[in-house]
Formats: C-alpha cells, sequence, structure tokens
C-alpha cells in the first residue's frame, strides 16, 4: 500500500507508531493522528458509503464539519456513529465504516445508485404510506441509516458533569480567542478557555507551526495564570439561557478514568470565536473520493504532516485557497488552480507561478469522474472550451461561513448578508457576549488577534474590569479571503448528473429543486423536506450553498431567501456524558421506608408505587409466584389479619384559624364541622371539576389537622394546595408541612385486628365505643408512642399505627411479635389491590384517570348540598349541564369466572370495532368471591345494571355483566367493626 | 437554564424551581358571579405571549414560596413583577 505521509513537519509524532484496523486492513498511524489523518496517511481514501444512495464518499472536511466519515469503533469500547476527523487515534482499535455492507470498498447496497432516480426528495413521505411505515421502516433503517447499536459489550462512557463559573469564557482558541484570554487573563478576570483541538491554536497550527512562536509561548502564560483554566479537546455545543454554555470535555487530562466531561459553565460574559468554516463549490459527481474542502488539505499537510494527493486540482472563487495550493506544490506535487473570477491579484498570480502553478482564470470545474477516487475533472475555461485535467485530489474554496452558530443559538443575533464575503454574518453582539475574529468575518490573523482583545476588553469594561494593553503578535498570512465571487454550484451539463449540496444527507441541487417545484418554497421547508441540513455535520459544509442555489432557482436574491434555525448540539454529543453519573437511582433516588431491610429480609419483591417509593409488592414463600402470594395474602385479610407498610402514603399537617375555609375549599363535602379527633373521607378536585385525589382528614385537635394524600399524588397535593395559600387566598392564616417521611407506619386489617392491638397493651383505650371507625387514639404502646386511625383501607377493619420514623422498626417487630399467634401476614401492594377492588375503593392512575369527576365516581351523595363553592364545582355543572350522559362507575364480573380482562381494556357496543363505550379500570382475581371481578367506567353504566357488555381485547371478546362497584362488605359492617 | 430570584432566597439555579405557567388572576371569592364564557376563559384560555409574560415560579426544592417575574419569551430576560402580593 503507498503511503501519502511526508517526511517531516506536522504536530504528529513519529517515534510513536500505533496500529490499527480499518474494514480489515491493519494499518499504521502515529500519536497525534485522528483516525481521519491516518486513513489519509494510508491512502485509505474511502471512509463511507453515502446515506441514501450508498456512493463511495471519503473525507471532505478536517474537522466537525466532515458530512461523511461517521465510523463505528468496533474495539476496544464499542461505539456507534464516531466522526473519523476528530476521533483521536488510538493503538489496536479497530474500526469500521457505516452504511456499509460487507465494507466501504465493496458495497452491495451501492445497486441503490441504479434506482437513485427513484429516490427522489420526499421519497420516503410519498412511498411508504400504505398500508403503514411500520411494514417498511426494519428495511429502510437497515438500508439507510447509520452505524448499528452495539450490542451488550457496547461502551458505557464514564462521564462526569461539572459547574463552572467565570467572568470570561472564550471559545475557540485561535488567534481571536488567544488574544481574548491573554488580555482578560493578564487583567486577572477568572478565565475559561475552550478549544476543540487536541492542541490549541485554531488555524494558526494548521500549517504546522512552531511551538515556540507566538500561540506556544501564548499558551505557556495561559498555563501560568492561576486565573486561568483550558480546556482543550473540549467542544462548547449549546448556549443556554442566562448565558449557562454546555461544554463537551474529550478524555479530560486530569482525569485518566474519564471518557467525558460535560461543563456546565455560566459565565458572566462571552466571547465566541470559534473561526469559520469553509464552503464548497458543488458540481456533477462532486462527491468523489479526493475531493475536499481546501482548508482540510491545508490541516492534512501541515498538522498530520499527510499529503492527500500528487496531483491536485484547486477550484477557488477567492483569495484563499492560494495558500492550499502554495503548501501542495511545496511538497512538491503537481497543481492547478482554476479560478471562477476572471483577474485574479498580481500578488496570488506571482506566488503562484513562482511555485510552478498553472492558473486558469474564468474557469469552472464542471464534472468529476472516477469512482472510488477522483480521477480527472472537466473544466470549462473562459473561452467556453472543455479541458480534461487528470488529478487524484480536487481541493475546492467556495468562500468562508463565520461560525457564529453558539451567538446564533442565543436568539440574540440574526443571520445578516455580508456582500464581500457572500455569506452571512451575525447581526452583532449582546451585552452579554461578543464575537471576535472569523467568527465576526475578521480573517486577517493580526487583526483577529487585535478583535479578540478588543473583545475581552469590552466585556471585562462591562464587569467594571479592566485589562492591560497587548502587543500584537507578528503573524502574517497573505492570502485571505477578503472578497468573494460566489458561486452556488456549477449546473450539470446534462440531466441525471448528480451535484450533491448536503454530503450528508445525498441532497442535490434536483432535489432542491422538486422540492421547490412541489410548493415547498420557504428555506424551513425546503430543509425538511429534503433533509438538506439535517445530517451529521448540520449543515456546517452546505447550508449557505442551500440558501444561494434556492435562491438562484427562485430568481431572489440570496440574502431575501432566509436561513434556517441554529440548535444545539453544535457537534453530536453523547447522551451518556450528558447524563454523566446521573443515571437510574442516582438520577431520582428511590424513596424507601424505614421497613425497606424488613421486607427484603421477608423475601419481598420490591417495586415502585408511586414518587419513586419503594413498598412490597407480595412476600412469596418456596413455590409461590406473585399472584399465588397475593392470594394467600389477601385471604389472611379477608379471614383474620394483615399487616402492610402504609408509611409512604401523602402526609400534611395544617394549622390554623382558615383550615377549616380551605378544607371546605379542597374537598367536594362540608369538613367545616369536623370534630376534634375524628376523621373524614374526602374527595379532592381541580378547579377543571375533575377529579385529582382522595383522602381521610383527621381533625387532631383543636388547632390541628392531618390530611392524607394517595403515594402518588403527594407532590400534586402539595402543590394544588400551596397555590390556594399564596395566590388565591393569600389572607388567609394556615400554615402547611409535609410529614410524610416524619411517620412511619403499620397497619394492621382483618377481622382480628383489634385483637392484635389489644394484644399489643396499649395504654390507652381501643374499644369499639372510644375507637369507632373514623375515631383516633393516641398514647404508648410499650415505649413506642403511637397514635391510631381506624379507618379502612381494605374493606376490613383497619387500624392504621403511626409512629415517628425511628420508632418504626420497634413498632414493627412488636406487631409482628404480638401477632404471630394470630397468624399476621405481612401484606404487599398486590394484595391490597385485590382486596381495595373488591371493596370498590378507588387508586389514582385506575379510576381517578383524569377525565371522572365526583358523580362519575358515586360520589354525589358526598357532594355538598350547601356550599355554595368548591374547587371544581362551577366546572362540574357546567360540564354536566352541556352534557349529563358521562361514564359512570360500574362493576363487572366476566361471565368466564376465571377469566382476567386487561386493566385499559375498552368496551365497545358488541364487542365490535367502534367508538368506546368504557373500558376495565382494575381485575382481580377476588378471594372473597373465588372468582375474577372488575372496576371500570361505562356509558351511563349506573343505568345498566344486568346488562352484558363486551371488552375489545386483541383478537378477542371477553363478555361482562354490569354490577354495582362493590364486591364486598357491601353494607360495610365490617369496616365498621 | 434560567437564573431566577427567589423573594425570600435570592438567585438560585432553575433547576430549583417548578414553572406555573402564566401568572393568571386569583381564583374568584364567587364563581357564581362569573358568566360560563367568563368562568371557562379563567380556567382554559392562556395568552402564550410572544414578549413579555408573567409567570409564576414555585421553589419547590427551596423554600416553597410562590412568586411572580416577568420573563421575555424571547431573551429569557427577566423583570420584576409589578402586582404580584409577596409573603
Amino acid at each position: 500500500m503507498t503511503t501519502s505521509r511526508l517526511l517531516s513537519g506536522g504536530r504528529i509524532d513519529r517515534s510513536r507508531p500505533l496500529r490499527f484496523s480499518f474494514d480489515g486492513m491493519k494499518l499504521g498511524g502515529f500519536a497525534g493522528d485522528t483516525l481521519a489523518s491516518a486513513l489519509l496517511a494510508n491512502d485509505a481514501m474511502i471512509v463511507g458509503r453515502s446515506f441514501k444512495l450508498h456512493r463511495p464518499r471519503g473525507l471532505f472536511g478536517a474537522g466537525s464539519d466532515d458530512p461523511s466519515s461517521m465510523v463505528e469503533r468496533l474495539g476496544p469500547r464499542p461505539a456507534a456513529n464516531q466522526l473519523a476527523t476528530t476521533l483521536p487515534l488510538e493503538d489496536g482499535a479497530v474500526y469500521r465504516s457505516v452504511s456499509t455492507w460487507p465494507n466501504a470498498r465493496h458495497d452491495v447496497g451501492a445497486v441503490a445508485q441504479l434506482f437513485s432516480r427513484l429516490l427522489p426528495a420526499g421519497f420516503y413521505y410519498k412511498t411508504f404510506m400504505w398500508p403503514t411505515w411500520h411494514l417498511f421502516e426494519p428495511f429502510i433503517r437497515g438500508a439507510a441509516g447509520l452505524g448499528r447499536v452495539p450490542g451488550h459489550d457496547a461502551w458505557e462512557p464514564v462521564s462526569e458533569s461539572r459547574f463552572g463559573d467565570c467572568d470570561l469564557l472564550v471559545i475557540g482558541a485561535g488567534p481571536a480567542g488567544l488574544g481574548a484570554a491573554l488580555a482578560a487573563g493578564r487583567g486577572g478576570a477568572r478565565v475559561i478557555l475552550v478549544d476543540d483541538g487536541t492542541s490549541p491554536g485554531g488555524r494558526l497550527i494548521s500549517d504546522g507551526g512552531d511551538p515556540d512562536d507566538w500561540v506556544g509561548t501564548s499558551i505557556a502564560e495561559l498555563k501560568s495564570l492561576p486565573n486561568v483554566h483550558m480546556l482543550i479537546a473540549s467542544t462548547a455545543w449549546g448556549y443556554h439561557e442566562h448565558n449557562l454554555i454546555t461544554v463537551l470535555e474529550r478524555n479530560p487530562v486530569d482525569a485518566p478514568d474519564l471518557d467525558f466531561r460535560n461543563w456546565k459553565i455560566r459565565a458572566r460574559q462571552v466571547v465566541v470565536a470559534a473561526g469559520a468554516f469553509e464552503r464548497p463549490i458543488p458540481f456533477a459527481d462532486n462527491d468523489r473520493p479526493g475531493i475536499m474542502l481546501a482548508s482540510a488539505v491545508r490541516t492534512w499537510l501541515g498538522r498530520f504532516g499527510v499529503r492527500p494527493g500528487k496531483q491536485a486540482v484547486v477550484f477557488t472563487n477567492n483569495d484563499s485557497a492560494c495558500s492550499t495550493a502554495l503548501a501542495l506544490a511545496a511538497t512538491g506535487a503537481a497543481v492547478t488552480v482554476v479560478d471562477v473570477r476572471h483577474e485574479t491579484s498580481n500578488q496570488v498570480r506571482e506566488a503562484l507561478d513562482q511555485a510552478g502553478v498553472t492558473l486558469l482564470n474564468g474557469s469552472m470545474v464542471c464534472k468529476a469522474y472516477g469512482s472510488k477516487r477522483v480521477e480527472a475533472v472537466d473544466v470549462i475555461d473562459a473561452d467556453g472550451k472543455t479541458i480534461r485535467l487528470p488529478c487524484d485530489l480536487v481541493a475546492l474554496s467556495g468562500g468562508w461561513n463565520p461560525a457564529f452558530h453558539l451567538a446564533s443559538q442565543t436568539r440574540e443575533t440574526r443571520s445578516v448578508w455580508h456582500d464581500d464575503l457572500a455569506t452571512f454574518v451575525a447581526s452583532h453582539g449582546d451585552t452579554r457576549f461578543r464575537l471576535a475574529g472569523a467568527a465576526r468575518a475578521e480573517f486577517e490573523p493580526m487583526a483577529c488577534v487585535r478583535d479578540g482583545v478588543r473583545a475581552a476588553t469590552e466585556a471585562l469594561q462591562a464587569l467594571g474590569m479592566t485589562t492591560p494593553s497587548i502587543s500584537i503578535p507578528e503573524l502574517h498570512e497573505p492570502f485571505i479571503a477578503r472578497t468573494v465571487q460566489p458561486l452556488w454550484f456549477v449546473p450539470p451539463r446534462k440531466k441525471g448528473e448528480k451535484v450533491f449540496v448536503d454530503l450528508s444527507g445525498d441532497v442535490t441541487t434536483a432535489d432542491l429543486g422538486l422540492a421547490l417545484r412541489e410548493g415547498f418554497d420557504s428555506i424551513e421547508l425546503v430543509k425538511r423536506y429534503t433533509t438538506a441540513g439535517m445530517g451529521v455535520d448540520q449543515g456546517k459544509s452546505g447550508n449557505v450553498n442551500v440558501i444561494g442555489i434556492v435562491g438562484t432557482l427562485t430568481g431572489t436574491a440570496t440574502q431575501s431567501v432566509g436561513t434556517t434555525t441554529f440548535r444545539p448540539p453544535f457537534v453530536p454529543v453523547e447522551f451518556g456524558s450528558i447524563a454523566g453519573a446521573r443515571h437510574k437511582a442516582r438520577l431520582y433516588p428511590w424513596r424507601h421506608t424505614p421497613l425497606t431491610d424488613w421486607h427484603i429480609q421477608q423475601g419481598a419483591v420490591m417495586y415502585e408505587v408511586g414518587l419513586r417509593w419503594q413498598r412490597p409488592g407480595f412476600y412469596p414463600k418456596p413455590g409461590e409466584n406473585g399472584q399465588t402470594a397475593a392470594s394467600r395474602e389477601a385471604s389472611a385479610v379477608r379471614n383474620s389479619v394483615g399487616v402492610y407498610d402504609g408509611t409512604p402514603l401523602g402526609k400534611f399537617q395544617l394549622k390554623g384559624p382558615d383550615v377549616p375555609a380551605l378544607l371546605d375549599l379542597l374537598y367536594i363535602s362540608d369538613f367545616s364541622k369536623l370534630a376534634p379527633r375524628r376523621g373524614k373521607y374526602g374527595v379532592m378536585m381541580s378547579d377543571d371539576g375533575l377529579i385529582m385525589d382522595d383522602g381521610v382528614v383527621f381533625r387532631l385537635n383543636d388547632t390541628q389537622w392531618l390530611l392524607h394524600s394517595s403515594t402518588g399524588a403527594a407532590d400534586r397535593v402539595h402543590l394544588h394546595i400551596e397555590q390556594i395559600l399564596q395566590i388565591h387566598r393569600p389572607h388567609w392564616r394556615v400554615s402547611i408541612i409535609p410529614v410524610t417521611s416524619q411517620w412511619a407506619n403499620a397497619t394492621l386489617c382483618g377481622p382480628r385486628a383489634r385483637d392484635v392491638l389489644a394484644a399489643m397493651e396499649p395504654d390507652f383505650d381501643i374499644s369499639r365505643e372510644a375507637l369507632p371507625f373514623m375515631g383516633m387514639a393516641e398514647g404508648m404502646i410499650g415505649d413506642i408512642p403511637v397514635r391510631v386511625f381506624k379507618v379502612s383501607w381494605t374493606g376490613e377493619a383497619s387500624f392504621e399505627l403511626n409512629t415517628p420514623a425511628r420508632y418504626a422498626t420497634a413498632l414493627w417487630d412488636k406487631v409482628m411479635a404480638t401477632g404471630a399467634r394470630f397468624g399476621i401476614t405481612p401484606v404487599g401492594s398486590e394484595a391490597n389491590h385485590i382486596l381495595r377492588v373488591e371493596a370498590g375503593y378507588l387508586s389514582t392512575g385506575h379510576e381517578v384517570d383524569g377525565t371522572s369527576d365526583a358523580y362519575d365516581l358515586g360520589f354525589g351523595p358526598l357532594v355538598s348540598k350547601t356550599k355554595l363553592d368548591f374547587m371544581g364545582k362551577r366546572s362540574m355543572d357546567l360540564r354536566r349541564k352541556a352534557d349529563p350522559e358521562r361514564f359512570e362507575l360500574v362493576g363487572y364480573l366476566p361471565v368466564e369466572p376465571s377469566r382476567m380482562v386487561p386493566e385499559g381494556a375498552p368496551i365497545t357496543p358488541g364487542g365490535n370495532k367502534a367508538d368506546q363505550a368504557g373500558f376495565v379500570s382494575a381485575c382481580v382475581m377476588s378471594v372473597a368471591l373465588g372468582r375474577s371481578i372488575a372496576l371500570g367506567l361505562l356509558h351511563k353504566g349506573r343505568s345498566r345494571m344486568g346488562e352484558t357488555v363486551h371488552a375489545r381485547v386483541r383478537d378477542e371478546i371477553i363478555p361482562m355483566t354490569v354490577v354495582a362497584p362493590v364486591f364486598h362488605d357491601a353494607d360495610r359492617s365490617r369496616v365498621k367493626s | 437554564m434560567l437564573i431566577l430570584t427567589c423573594p425570600w432566597c435570592g438567585e438560585r439555579p432553575e433547576g430549583e424551581f417548578m414553572n406555573l405557567g402564566e401568572a393568571v388572576p386569583p381564583r374568584a371569592d364567587d364563581p357564581s358571579a362569573m358568566t360560563d364564557a367568563e368562568w371557562s376563559a379563567s380556567i382554559n384560555e392562556r395568552r402564550n405571549i410572544r414578549g413579555r409574560h408573567t409567570e409564576r415560579w414555585w421553589h419547590m426544592r427551596g423554600c416553597g414560596t410562590i412568586f411572580a417575574v416577568v420573563r421575555d419569551t424571547i431573551t429569557h430576560d427577566l423583570f420584576e413583577a409589578a402586582d404580584e402580593p409577596r409573603p
């Protein structure tokens, strides 16, 4: 295999060779290479196949603007969708091209090119409509798409998040950024300098440079300043509100174990010195490997010591590509410059002449030849004659687009047209950020340094700080794109020749024309219909040309076409790096009761029951599954006694003279008359007239109340009450304290519950008279303080034993020890659900699903007849006036007694394919009735008792009989016992 | 991510707060004095302003204060809200 590596030059370490493999080829590179530069050094020109048409693609840009070189790393640390141009080469790594099979050089999918006429813009939208997109999706995802998601061995990057804080954040360490950082750093400001290259310097080191030059000395000085923090290999990828900038730091030098550190930097001031992106000039078959940006060629030569071709054509419309031509000629390459302009300045002409470079003025490259690598181009010269030039490299420069993406994300600046440069620039900076250098269309290096110093000085002035004067270094770059003669594309000479505008998405000029003919006439619509600018480079290489071409095709001035919106992320960012260590329970911690360890020791299967609370689902004994364990636990409650951990239930302590008024506003029933030491069940609606929660309120004494919410509704109920107290009724004197976690709980339930409580020998009276249904008692059980509420959670007598959380295990041990002779059984959420459905008790999320009001769920008798107002009343009355026929709570008995019906199953007339007339909200195997029972809502359900209705589930219709929504203890005698 | 100024705690990052939407007027003392249309509008209609918009935030991971601020929905510049009662 040939090699394009030069003998000297570049910022690579030739003493440290690295071995790697790409698509099965064993190749070598050096420390300091990216995968891209190493591939190019080995003349491996094809790095992938295009997204849609599977055409061979090579390297086009040398950085984050490269639209083509997505690769997959198979090992070590398998990862999909890595950009070869920004991926540091690793010794021993195995890489593979994507969108290819079996590999990029020989790709079976390339037959797509034969059908390319059938794959125009909007093809997928138009074609795969019938019968359903899902039929086609796997094939399309396989044929197009990018890398495969790695399997079990996928690399899970080790990432951390860190907050940063500074006076001045400088984004980009090229000439402007270094100037800004030096000025601010010497001025004593706290500075963070971010650069996305592996070594700072930007364009100044693309030519190789000298470690002792201004870049080297500046960086050494910045490193020595304690108030300057430098982040290399770090990309600022998002500019968020209030000057929060997200920065992805790759392989942080201070933390060898970390893959990524994602910074959230809050900067008082920002200087965006992100440079500029070169853009190409599209022509027929301009995607052949070996056709690339002129600036990329300079980077390969200068930074990596790689010469990508020996016989080069440089196609340009401005002066900047002259440097590329000279740099190539200096390595002995044969170079021809094809300049769109009829006149080239004497300075450029003489320089090219001296270097032996041929210059063709008034000429255009109109077509490339070659399939796996460019072999020749056709040039139309000033006289209109076509000349064929053999070549193995084409360098393109169609002008420069300032990289003001981040500034634009602030939504403070607009894109405005710059006539000389024929591109868009940012309209202005702001009080909080400034653009500097090439990002502000300032290209001359000394001017860039000066502009960086200016931006930093202004920024620090805004903070009341000063900067010392900085001497500007002698940096000369003779060939600058001061003026550009715009050429958005070279029209194809023959119909069918493809002129690619966006290489990421295989978008051609013909696609843009088609979109316009079909009426997608706004640039935002053109973008979405053709996917131009939506690929991996997000339009960095192609967007301005797309706008220029749309202008040309519609006869509109380019500046009037409009621009698309810049959004984060600026470069592809691994989701894992954003999450950092915050995943699973570390992102959103579980809540545990003090009894979790006990439950686990008993073999409980734990799961979440709302708001991250972990509770036992069931306690399986050997040989039991979830169903049989839950049935055993539920039977114990019906027949003797069970105990469950009700700690997570939402609890709020209310105090103050206006609590009765608050409760009357909150609940549908009358609460103001609630006597001390009594409780009352209440239903709470929001002001849209729909139920939000239910629960029991106890009045603890004359001045204090305890309000219970459902476990999962606690936060919502808390906010609801806070809004009433702080916004709607700020004059009310009520204090609210959430005490959910302060109280732990053991709830005894079943016909023997009172016996167990008595056997625990409380020092207070628990007789039926002293502690009736909805009564309470307080005192000591041994040395454990308890507060007992007599309620019902299960359709049996229930005693809620509450104790301060620190006594939880002592109370629980006492309950289990005392209850043993009664056969006390710990009960989990599954058994609780069975018992509640049998008793016809509601569950938020099941029956209370955000569409039902108080009457729908049978709470009509609870609705106050005397209150003029409560939350939700007005809306409920209004809605019922408009349409009194509603879904109402009913019970269902499946005709086949062993048949379970999936929760959520719709009920339709006759089980036919028709509008839903109700649904099943809960279905359990009843231990009381020995058969399946269900609850649900049914259109006008209360008037349909005894009727047979049909649940419609996949491939089956289940007949059920409509019954009253209570299957156990209908007269509530057990509850009140 | 915004920096909000809680009237009680001072400047804090947005993650400590929950947005409660447009700062609509407090609930009427007597909803029955409103017409059906007025009531319905008070429950359902929000202006979704482009520009300066008064909204409420709850310092839920802090002191619990609910307060109003004026936020420019384009620039996210914040201004003090005029007529909101303060604790």
